[in-house]
């Protein structure tokens, strides 16, 4: 229902979208037109081919402008990693102070609500928010950007080391139900500076609401971002979100994406490399039951030469489950002496799950190494067998296999609050009935 | 203990044994010699329950029961173990989670109490030594990136650690050099009592040096030729197989 989209837009714009500076209302109109001309992408687009958006196409979604009645406190602690952390609670969408908060931040580190920014940190909103995450062909991003009205903005000044991760936490409750949040963030990096930060969201309640995220990052030259984005939205939900990130020269970029929430969850991961000497490592897990829809887009572009990229991207399907990955690499012309390798491993553990699986490398250089590979696959029999011989129980067996399936790529993740936790939440998932039975940690670290 | 009669067993359509008879008793251990692909390992992995062996006649009994009848697990949680030729890897589970995992299943099928992980990690640090082990190695998914001879002391704890009735080691010594042959037959022997027994399956004479035989047994074409003391290995040692294939042809 583009209709609805264009009504809510003349609306937004009249009222609450008035406070935003003139560029962004600028950067929304254009958006707005480009959604308009772009409309849904039906699965004859090349991007969207095993996943209908009809879904969310054919349903209204009223805008949640107004920040509902704020949940308690005790129904985020499941999603919260430590006290200690900085962390930014949005609501449906909306910015909640009173749920915000932690540890005080260092010097040279700046974290704020989009609409603050717009004032404290006007240089990076002029200079980036937009930039990044190109809406030309993309009708989501096009979507959220007609839309930009909150999220959050990070600021980490040059040669500044942020020892303790920055938690951006959206959460939708009940009073989501049929409605729309675009939330918008922008992360920028300056140059040496490094920085942890965890995007989540949630659903807190049963009910079919939509959240259309997208994240800018910015990696300035010599500079690390780890970027670990959570999707837990509830079980009817529909979340898209993407992640475009721009590289500097000899920066780099450790990307995780776990998603198991949702009935329609689409996550598209973007990277550029645009310096000599950049790393990206895009990992990622999706845990699929039911009769869900989780689709993958990652791409990373190699522009300049001498970089490197790295790809593993897990996932175990029950039920009725469909995923998707597409993985595409784009190495450009100049960028000699690439190497790139992508992995792509899915684990059925039911006769109707489906994976569609359609790594893409195109490489317009000739200096170049780059490798891919996919499988699909049931549980190792092998393995099975030499668990049961140790006198393991069948069921036991396949539980523990699986759940070491998944650890096997959260291992990859360095910071242990959320390694430990997912590994906790996927060995729980997994092996439920041996509450009690078994030692509470599983894991190899 | 152990009484096989006349098993034949099949694989992808082809039949590898061929009628073996084998009788073991308390206390006892048993050496199975052969050529390659004489059905060495399909006797060991038949009698451990691997679902990929079709039993198509005979019997085994252990300890007067059925053996054939039952899961793979519950064999083992009746006291048998088999050590792998080539030990599985388990990237993501620590190999200290899979022995307590194992050990407290065992305990369990035989009515006794699971340990906490304290008298666990107790218990293993006695182990631990049995093997020559490091305690980092406890940390490390099972197996994964371990080295063939960390392989095989990994497979000499984890029958330790659940101290088996019967265990079948296969081809153990394969890939070890001699220091840690050494090791794993001194973990092994220090594991015999008049109670448990063992069949060691070897291509070679080598490792009977360091673990010596009741019995041994000359396995070929499915069907066990020649039975004889420890005296027959040495025997093939100086002599090779082939004077037997041809007795067996014959």
């Amino acid at each position: 229902m583009i209709e609805s989209y264009l009504r809510n837009f003349e609306a937004f714009s009249a009222n609450g979208g008035g406070s935003a500076p003139p560029a962004v209302r600028s950067l929304r109109l254009s958006a707005i037109t480009r959604f308009e001309t772009l409309g849904f992408p039906t699965t004859k687009n090349e991007d969207w081919h095993f996943t209908s958006t009809a879904p969310i196409a054919e349903t209204d979604f009223s805008p949640l402008t107004k920040s509902a009645r704020t949940p308690d406190a005790s129904a985020l602690s499941p999603y919260r990693f430590s006290a200690e952390w900085h962390t930014l609670v949005f609501v449906n969408g909306r910015y909640d102070a009173g749920l915000s908060g932690g540890a005080a931040l260092p010097d040279g580190v700046h974290v704020m609500p989009l609409g603050r920014a717009y004032i404290e940190l006007s240089l990076v909103v002029d200079e980036y928010l937009g930039n990044v995450a190109s809406f030309d062909a993309h009708t989501f991003t096009a979507l959220n950007t007609a839309f930009i009205n909150d999220g959050a903005v990070i600021h980490v000044r040059k040669d500044v080391e942020l020892a303790v991760p920055i938690h951006l936490l959206f959460v939708s409750d009940a009073a989501a139900a049929d409605g729309v949040a675009q939330p918008r963030n922008l992360i920028v990096l300056d140059r040496h500076a490094k920085a942890t930060v965890v995007e989540s969201y949630a659903g807190l309640a049963p009910g079919r609401y939509f959240t259309n995220a997208v994240t800018e990052a910015v990696v300035g030259e010599g500079a690390t971002l780890t970027h670990l984005k959570l999707q837990q939205e509830s079980a009817d939900a529909f979340h898209v979100g993407t992640v475009d990130v721009r590289q500097a020269r000899d920066s780099h970029l450790f990307s995780f994406s776990f998603a198991t929430g949702g009935a329609l969850a689409r996550t598209n991961i973007y990277t550029t490399l645009r310096g000599e000497g950049c790393g990206a490592t895009l990992n990622g897990l999706y845990i699929g039951d039911r009769d869900q829809h989780i689709d993958h887009q990652t791409r990373i572009e190699h522009v300049a030469p001498g970089c490197y990229s790295r790809e593993l991207y897990k996932g175990i399907l029950d039920g009725e489950a469909h995923g998707v990955f597409n993985g595409k690499v784009f190495v450009h012309p100049e960028a000699q002496k690439t190497d790139g390798k992508q992995t792509n491993n899915t684990l059925l553990l039911s006769e109707k799950a489906r994976i569609d699986t359609k790594p893409q490398l195109e490489i317009f250089a000739d200096d170049v190494k780059c490798t891919h590979g996919a499988t699909v696959g049931r549980l190792d029999e092998t393995a099975l067998f030499y668990m049961k011989s140790r006198g393991v129980n069948a069921r036991l067996a396949r539980d523990l296999l699986t759940y070491a399936f998944a650890a096997d790529v959260l291992e990859s993740i360095e910071c242990t609050e959320v390694r430990e936790g997912l590994e906790a939440a996927t060995l729980q998932r997994y092996t439920r009935q041996w509450a009690g039975v078994l030692p509470e940690h599983a894991g190899s670290r | 203990m152990l009484e096989i009669m006349d098993l034949h067993a099949v694989v992808g359509g082809k039949e590898i044994l061929k009628g073996i008879n084998l009788s073991v008793n308390a206390g006892e251990v048993h050496a199975v010699m052969g050529p390659n692909g004489s059905g060495k390992s399909t006797l060991a992995q038949v009698l451990a329950g691997h679902p990929a062996y079709e039993v198509t006649a005979g019997t085994v009994t252990y300890d007067g029961e059925d053996l054939l009848a039952m899961d793979a697990e519950v064999r083992a949680q009746k006291g048998l173990f088999l050590a792998f030729q080539y030990p599985v890897e388990i990237p993501g589970v620590s190999n200290a989670y899979f022995l307590r995992a194992a050990y407290n299943e065992i305990r369990k099928a035989r009515g006794e109490e699971e340990v906490d992980p304290m008298s666990f990690a107790d218990l293993m640090d006695e182990k631990m030594a049995l093997v020559e082990m490091d305690g980092a190695m406890l940390t490390r998914s099972v197996n994964s990136g371990f080295s063939g001879g960390e392989k095989k002391r990994n497979e000499i704890l984890q029958m330790a650690v659940l101290e088996p009735r019967l265990a079948i080691l296969d081809e153990t010594d394969s890939g070890l050099d001699i220091d840690a042959l050494r090791i794993v037959a001194n973990g092994v022997n220090s594991l015999r009592t008049p109670q448990n027994a063992t069949i060691v399956v070897t291509h070679y004479q080598r490792l009977l040096n360091h673990i010596v035989p009741d019995v041994v047994h000359v396995l070929a074409a499915g069907r066990i030729v020649r039975s004889g003391g420890k005296e027959l290995a040495l025997e093939l040692e100086a002599r090779g197989y082939d004077w037997l294939l041809e007795g067996a042809a014959a």
